[in-house]
């Protein structure tokens, strides 16, 4: 006889046997063992947010050193290549290993908790994408350490990174590390579409679902189909630097525009991917602070939805002075405008929640409200640019540079800031410190638009941006003065703030189970959550099921002390994608070394192509297979196969 | 409801059934990904194709012998694999491993074809940008051939040795699925690269 394959989950209460039960169950192994193979989502979440930072604080201390050699005319403290080799790792660090991991760090450690659930969909998947992100930013940042960093600006235009120009390693590094880091990209961004879709608590209807996840899958959704775009293109650049093929070559019939466009369709999208979850994180916790639920909740989902959609469609607006027919920059001028109108109800939204709610302002509400204001800046600089012949006139200019570090700045790194103050007790079972978060505030706000608000008239003045140095008498000096010292202002904010985390992960306050009073389910667990997040499956019926006594949204009441017990073993609970009905109980795997063993064959392999040994790539190729052989063997456990079971035992 | 979830818990299904199971939408991630980049790389080619001069195509006409019947054996091999599966969900052995084993030798003649193809090309990689697009664009939907193929020869081997029954067999179905999506896929490339030239693309 097989062992049963359906099962009625009993239900029961929140109880001491229970937790024991399911924390033996959950744990990780302690020591060194389990930090190399642990799976748990808070674990892998947490490393995710601390490498993401420690790469914010390295790119931070990459635009010090440009602001210095750009504070005065004629400056000569970086020859023209070592700058062009900072600014290029300046930008890729910023957009690439901070400005997404960060988020997908926030993502993997709250979206189970926000759903009601133990842990992501795939662990296994999420602990590899987390080592093979720490495999590319080692990787390209070796680059960097030997001289052979990125110089040719994060978006890397050919003809200049074609080996003719460019005979170095440099672009090999920047093509081969831009690869390995689309790996983490990818498989990142299927996890978490399938948790959103699968794995939410009972009872949490898609209606039900908070802000910040909206966020995070529309980010993935668009990552899982444009990340493939730049990945390509850094590939066939690569091919075109090793291999001499003719992709980029216009002299045998390539087309350097085709970078351009597969750059930008995947360049565009990623920006929106990197701005959407931050928004999502204002949209859920500035409520919180207004002590009422967001304004416009279904609105803010679908304008986050169309964001996305809209973002498709934008991406030739980078490329308008490139000589394209008119229609097509009519077309991409006109998506640009219209992408403005979801921003806007969702900006709406924020001052509609602040208007019609009791502020209580705390060093995170500044943040979540001063985005909004930092947002409209950055967002009109976009909506003039998205007009062509103002796009003219303006493009290459540091106005450009002004609006892109509104918006990266802006509306990722305040809230995120915002965020780590809102969730900090969760993560560490301690608060932040208040008063010193007030001087991490206002030394940011302020140091951040001294800098760049001159920056547009830079701009406008003519300064064109990439240049290492130039000349005094063109009106530009007392503006680059300024920016630099409001460049060091904010940065000392930025490590008052790395100091309070720092004292608060000791010193802090003990925070208990919700420090805030706010209404969603990360904050019914305990601070920081048990490895198994929930004892009981908690079951939903509302938006906002810690607020339901205050609230009365709808009839029932959610359920979180009783509910599905699951501890026949290493169980969740995976739900329809709609009404998040039960449908079936989740068989979760055990820790395991096969991630980490891919991701350490996948950085082999890259190195092998990087110095073209085949050796060496296929040592790496042959441990890629054995991990995923690894892998995915079937397995009993997770009921890929039948159990080994002889006849004899039943007979 | 969420009282009813509570008061009336129904039975549910313990880890994948069948082909039902979270491990199939991880596959289908999977596979919307790698169509996307088979979609950029056929737009690299439209695009570039477009913008060419005249006399782009390294080939005007290119030969449908043995491309065509190559394809028309690339694409049975699919019903070959399903076949494979069909014998897995009625608890066949044979047929599995008939199914299993059949499209594998039938994707292994089809890379040997096409690794003929690219021998007898009388232009190379570098040749121009039209060489390079060709040899990259087939190339990588090789690579992912040989994956198949892998997947092919080890779901063979899983059923050989009894693993799989027709309620445990996520496995095998994924597996399917992602040979089903080599094929498809080089249905469009072989459109793209051998008959939109018949048609008059960048001609």
């Amino acid at each position: 006889m097989r062992p049963a394959a359906f099962r009625t989950p009993e239900i029961g209460e929140d109880n001491p046997i229970l937790r024991a039960r399911l924390h033996a169950i959950w744990e990780t192994t302690p020591g060194w063992r389990g930090w190399l193979s642990t799976v748990d989502h808070k674990q892998i979440g947490l490393r995710y947010i601390v490498t993401a930072f420690v790469l914010l604080a390295i790119g931070g201390i990459e635009a010090l050193v440009i602001r210095l050699q750009l504070a005065g005319p004629n400056l000569t403290l970086l020859t023209p290549d070592q700058y062009n080799q900072l600014f290029s790792t300046h930008g890729m660090t910023m957009i690439f290993l901070y400005a997404s991991p960060i988020l997908s760090g926030f993502s993997n450690y709250l979206w189970p908790l926000i759903f009601g659930s133990r842990d992501m969909a795939f662990p296994r998947l999420n602990a590899l994408s987390y080592w093979v992100y720490l495999a590319a930013a080692l990787f390209l940042y070796s680059g960097f350490v030997i001289g052979a960093g990125p110089n040719d600006g994060w978006f890397n235009y050919v003809p200049y990174a074609e080996k003719d120009y460019n005979p170095g390693l440099n672009q090999d590094f920047y093509a081969l590390g831009m690869v390995l880091l689309g790996i983490s990209t990818t498989v990142g961004a299927a996890n978490f579409i399938v948790t959103f879709f699968k794995t939410r608590a009972p009872g949490m209807s898609i209606n039900r679902v908070p802000i910040f996840a909206w966020g995070t899958l529309t980010a993935s959704v668009a990552n899982l189909v444009v990340v493939p775009a730049v990945s390509l293109a850094f590939f066939l650049l690569w091919m075109d630097r090793q291999y001499g093929t003719q992709f980029f070559k216009p002299e045998h019939g390539g087309q350097p525009l085709l970078w351009q466009h597969l750059f930008w369709i995947f360049g565009h999208p990623w920006v929106y991917a990197i701005v959407l979850p931050a928004m999502g994180m204002v949209s859920d916790a500035l409520p919180v602070f207004c002590r009422r639920p967001l304004v416009g909740h279904t609105l803010v989902a679908l304008a986050t939805v169309s964001v996305m959609i809209l973002g498709f469609g934008v991406w030739v607006h980078h490329m308008f002075a490139t000589g394209l027919p008119g229609l097509a920059m009519s077309f991409f001028s006109g998506a640009s405008i219209i992408i403005t109108v979801p921003s806007a109800v969702t900006v709406f939204a924020w001052i509609a929640t602040i208007w019609l709610g009791r502020p209580v302002i705390t060093t995170a509400f500044l943040f979540f409200a001063s985005m909004i204001l930092l947002f409209v800046i950055g967002g009109v600089s976009g909506f003039m640019t998205a007009s062509v012949p103002v796009d003219w006139q303006l493009t290459d200019t540091y106005f450009v540079v002004a609006h892109l570090h509104y918006v990266l700045i802006g509306i990722n790194v305040f809230p995120v800031v915002g965020a780590t103050y809102f969730w900090f007790p969760k993560f560490t079972g301690r608060m932040m410190d208040e008063r010193l978060g007030r001087w991490n505030f206002w030394t940011m706000f302020l140091g951040f638009n001294l800098g760049f608000l001159p920056m547009h008239l830079t701009g406008l003045l003519g300064m064109p941006r990439r240049v290492y140095t130039y000349p005094d008498g063109m009106g530009w000096d007392i503006l680059n003065l300024i920016t630099s010292i409001g460049s060091f202002a904010f940065a000392i904010g930025v490590l008052l703030f790395f100091i309070n985390c720092w004292r608060s992960l000791r010193h802090g306050e003990v925070a208990g189970d919700n420090p805030w009073g706010a209404p969603t389910l990360e904050w019914s667990t305990s601070s920081p959550p048990p490895p198994y997040n929930f004892a009981v499956i908690p079951t939903v019926a509302s938006r906002h099921p810690l607020w339901e006594d205050q609230l009365r949204e709808g009839e029932g009441r959610s359920s979180l002390f009783r509910g599905m017990l699951l501890d026949h073993g290493k169980e969740a609970i995976a739900t329809t994608s709609l009404d998040a009905d039960p449908e079936r109980i989740l068989e979760m795997p055990e820790d395991s070394y096969a991630p980490l063993l891919l991701a350490i064959g996948l950085a082999i392999l890259f190195v092998g192509l990087l110095l073209m040994r085949g050796i060496v790539a296929g040592v790496g190729g042959a441990l890629v297979f054995l991990a995923l052989l690894l892998w995915l063997w079937p397995r009993a456990s997770l009921k890929e196969r039948e159990p080994d079971q002889p006849e004899a035992a039943h007979g | 409801m969420a009282d009813l979830i509570l008061a009336e818990p129904r039975s549910l299904p313990v880890g994948p059934i069948g082909r039902n199971g979270i491990g199939w939408w991880g596959v289908g991630a999977l596979v919307a990904s790698e169509a996307a980049l088979f979609g950029y790389l056929l737009f690299s080619y439209f695009y570039v194709g477009a913008t060419a001069q005249p006399g782009w195509l390294a080939e005007p006409y290119p030969k449908l012998f043995p491309s065509l019947p190559n394809t028309i054996l690339l694409v049975a091999s699919s019903f070959v694999a399903w076949f494979g599966e069909k014998g897995v969900e009625k608890d066949n052995r044979g047929q599995a491993l008939i199914g299993f084993g059949g499209a594998f030798v039938m994707g292994a003649v089809f890379a040997a074809v096409q690794g003929y193809e690219w021998w007898m090309k009388p232009y190379g990689l570098g040749a121009n940008s039209y060489a390079s697009l060709y040899f990259v664009t087939t190339g990588l939907h090789m690579a992912h051939v040989l994956v198949g193929l892998v997947i092919l020869a080890a779901l063979f081997g899983w059923t050989a040795v009894d693993y799989f029954s027709p309620r445990r067999r996520i496995s095998v179905s994924a597996g399917v699925l992602y040979w089903h999506f080599v094929d498809v896929v080089w249905l469009f490339v072989f459109t793209t690269y051998y008959i939109t030239p018949y048609l008059g693309y960048a001609r």
